[in-house]
């Protein structure tokens, strides 16, 4: 029993003197909606983390696989009372669990991924993928045979509707009679649903494979067939080596390690940031070598272009049933692309 | 084995089938705790770090009991249709239709007083999780279909159709096209107890619990439900209406699921959106058989299993331990709370 005790003691020992130890270092604090070993959303976002890691005088520690709703106020909550300085949460069901926690610790700061809502001391932040999402649309528009391409996305919300507006935009920039057919997994990480929804396409005769989705799945399903696929938040080019033409990725890195800075300097202050290609934290992964030169060419210059300014949705604009929906020469505002909930012409499926 | 013999114990371990779940628990954690020395952890502070997070702290064990609120209300639904041998595997669907239908009232009239809103909410909430429960019993009694199956099947349709109002006619305008009811009107939340962190959910939890621990014990038609359980036929024979007590039965146990889905779419979420779905309802079956049936058991069993979930986040952010390690612990504690038992009814002698 003595011993039990004193080995109890011992435990809580080490637990103070650890929490002593990194008592002067910012201690930053990220939440994630799934294991970070899934080379998907969130093991983006822990490359990101690992990048503030590295800094200086900072130490930071995450929390993963955390359920939107009640699971995550709490794990938001422990993270504040064991005084972290700088919170990120990674998934857009986090927002009003943190806004709760938020309010009753004025002095941490709180950073929230993918949401509208901000408070004095929370902020919120996303990236402009639709931009990469239009650039490898490009490719795969130029690499189809069949016309016909494969998008096996996740949840009919504005965000992943508008990345598959903007990759059926930019395949048909290159090629305009190809359609690009969408199918619903309901699901953001489910390797075996995903590779099931990638082959329902394959077999109606789609020849590339895009995703909104977490897993390489489909990749491997693109692979196995003998047909090109395009990956999604990191280079997916090791799951399917012969099928990756690019993939949209995702760089939160120096983002991350600029907020933490701004924090440190007090210079951080509550906004709404929406950056894109021109920033860095999107990115194309370096396109295969079965791309030609020319369209290489073509959609490095496009994303110069975007760069400088250029912008993806411009009209005219047909949606799915060919009405115009966005007139020559307008461009969408950001609130109308945040609550984007129709497709463009080209695309065939519904959003529900 | 060669060499040893199983025999059934003639009397009941009494006391000392407490020891056998402690040693089993031990046995578990020390399995974990090898796993965690293999990462290059500290297995001693880290079942500290563990316990502090789930029990350990005022904010843990606040934590860890509102947590466990709906895995105990399932828990005792399912054990009441588990007692009379009656197979539901649907808790996960009744407590999916229970959030609806509590749901329904604040989404299409939030401007309704507390004192008309809360008490309809849990009505709906009832009744809705009670017939989705009362639907598979009917077919077992009236066609002879295998409710096991009825029950799971009826699981999917219940989340597609929490899917379907969510993304379609219970969408909030507000929310930018992602999937959830717009916040429920404070008359809808069920809130906290004066100034604690405990929600009156865990006071419903614990009315609810003697209310039926009175009901199997004290009334005739618990005694059925044990007559029923044991053998059907002698229960017929003794004039039992046994059809009507299965789907009476399995009314109760989809309710129970459904006051959980109401609690945690009122108190915990205020609204409605698909992440309400956390396997609730497959936990409480296995919750329900670590603590035999026993609704006293199942509140201990649910509270330790949530502590342990809770305690986990703690372990992951302290000393950056996976979230798999977690399902691990949960795993081998199980297993061998449930291999335990086995030592409550045999004991093994040398030949």
């Amino acid at each position: 029993m003595r011993r039990v005790c004193t080995g109890i003691v011992a435990a809580l020992a080490v637990c103070l003197f650890m929490g002593q130890a990194v008592a002067e270092d910012l201690q930053v604090g990220f939440v994630y909606v799934s294991p970070v070993g899934d080379a998907g959303w969130s093991y983006a976002h822990d490359q990101g983390r690992l990048a503030v890691e590295a800094m200086d005088g900072v130490s930071t520690s995450f929390v993963e696989a955390v359920a939107e709703g009640p699971d995550s106020e709490r794990v938001i909550l422990n993270m504040a009372r064991k005084g972290y300085d700088v919170i990120f949460a990674t998934s857009f069901g986090y927002m009003d669990p943190m806004l709760k926690v938020a309010g009753q610790f004025p002095d941490t700061v709180f950073m929230h991924c993918s949401g509208f809502k901000l408070a004095d001391n929370m902020g919120n932040y996303f990236g402009r993928m639709y931009q990469a999402r239009y650039l490898s649309g490009m490719v795969a528009g130029a690499m189809t045979e069949s016309n016909t391409l494969g998008y096996v996305a996740a949840f009919p919300i504005p965000e992943v509707i508008r990345g598959i507006n903007a990759f059926t935009l930019g395949v048909r920039a290159m090629n305009p009679e190809a359609t690009v057919r969408v199918v619903w997994t309901k699901t953001w990480y489910d390797p075996a649903t995903e590779k099931e929804a990638a082959k329902s396409l394959l077999d109606v005769g789609a020849d590339v494979i895009a995703q909104h989705q977490d897993s390489a799945g489909p990749q491997e399903a693109a692979q196995e067939r003998g047909v090109y696929s395009v990956g999604y938040n990191s280079d997916m080019s090791q799951f399917a080596p012969e099928a990756h033409l690019t993939a949209p990725i995702w760089n939160w890195g120096p983002f991350y390690v600029a907020t933490v800075e701004k924090v440190r300097s007090g210079e951080w202050q509550a906004e709404a940031t929406w950056p894109g290609l021109a920033e860095g934290i999107v990115d194309l992964a370096p396109i295969g070598d079965m791309v030609p030169q020319e369209v290489k060419d073509q959609v490095m210059a496009k994303m110069g272009a975007i760069k400088g300014g250029e912008r993806v949705f411009v009209g005219p604009i047909n949606d799915q049933d060919g009405v115009l929906k966005v007139a020559e020469g307008e461009t969408m505002s950001d609130e109308e692309l945040l609550g984007m909930t129709w497709f463009v012409e080209g695309v065939i499926g519904t959003t529900q | 084995m060669p060499g040893m013999r199983i025999i059934k114990r003639q009397e009941p371990l009494g006391w000392r089938s407490c020891l056998v779940l402690l040693v089993a628990i031990g046995f578990s954690l020390a399995l974990g705790g090898g796993l965690l020395l293999v990462r290059g952890v500290d297995p001693v502070a880290a079942m500290g770090t563990l316990f502090v997070g789930a029990f350990g702290s005022r904010y843990g064990i606040e934590d860890s009991a509102l947590k466990a609120i709906p895995i105990f209300l399932c828990s005792l639904g399912v054990a009441l249709a588990f007692r009379l041998r009656v197979w539901n595997i649907g808790a996960e669907g009744q407590y999916a239709l229970g959030a609806i239908g509590a749901s329904w009232l604040p989404v299409a009239m939030p401007d309704l007083p507390a004192y008309l809103l809360l008490p309809s909410m849990i009505t709906m909430a009832v009744v809705a999780g009670g017939m989705w429960g009362a639907i598979p019993a009917f077919f077992r009694q009236k066609m002879r279909t295998n409710e096991i199956i009825v029950t799971l099947m009826m699981n999917y349709i219940a989340i597609s159709l929490l899917d379907y109002m969510v993304y379609g006619p219970w969408k909030d305008p507000a929310s930018y096209g992602f999937p959830m009811t717009a916040t429920f009107p404070p008359a809808a939340v069920v809130g906290k107890i004066g100034t604690t962190a405990y929600s009156w959910g865990l006071v419903h939890a614990f009315v609810l619990a003697v209310l039926i621990w009175v009901f199997t014990t004290y009334t005739r038609l618990g005694y059925e439900i044990k007559v029923g359980g044991a053998n059907v036929r002698a229960a017929r024979y003794a004039g039992i209406p046994y059809d009507r007590l299965v789907i009476g039965v399995m009314f109760l146990s989809g309710a129970l699921a459904g006051w959980a889905g109401f609690l945690e779419a009122s108190s915990t979420l205020n609204r409605l959106q698909p992440s309400i779905m956390a396997n609730y309802g497959y936990t409480a079956i296995v919750v329900a058989w670590l603590a035999r049936l026993n609704p006293f058991y199942i509140a201990v069993a649910s509270f330790l299993l949530a502590g342990l979930r809770v305690g986990v986040e703690s372990l992951q952010l302290d000393m950056q331990v996976p979230a798999a390690f977690g399902l691990i612990i949960e795993g081998l504690v199980l297993l061998s709370v449930l291999a335990g038992g086995f030592f409550t009814t045999y004991r093994v002698t040398r030949r």
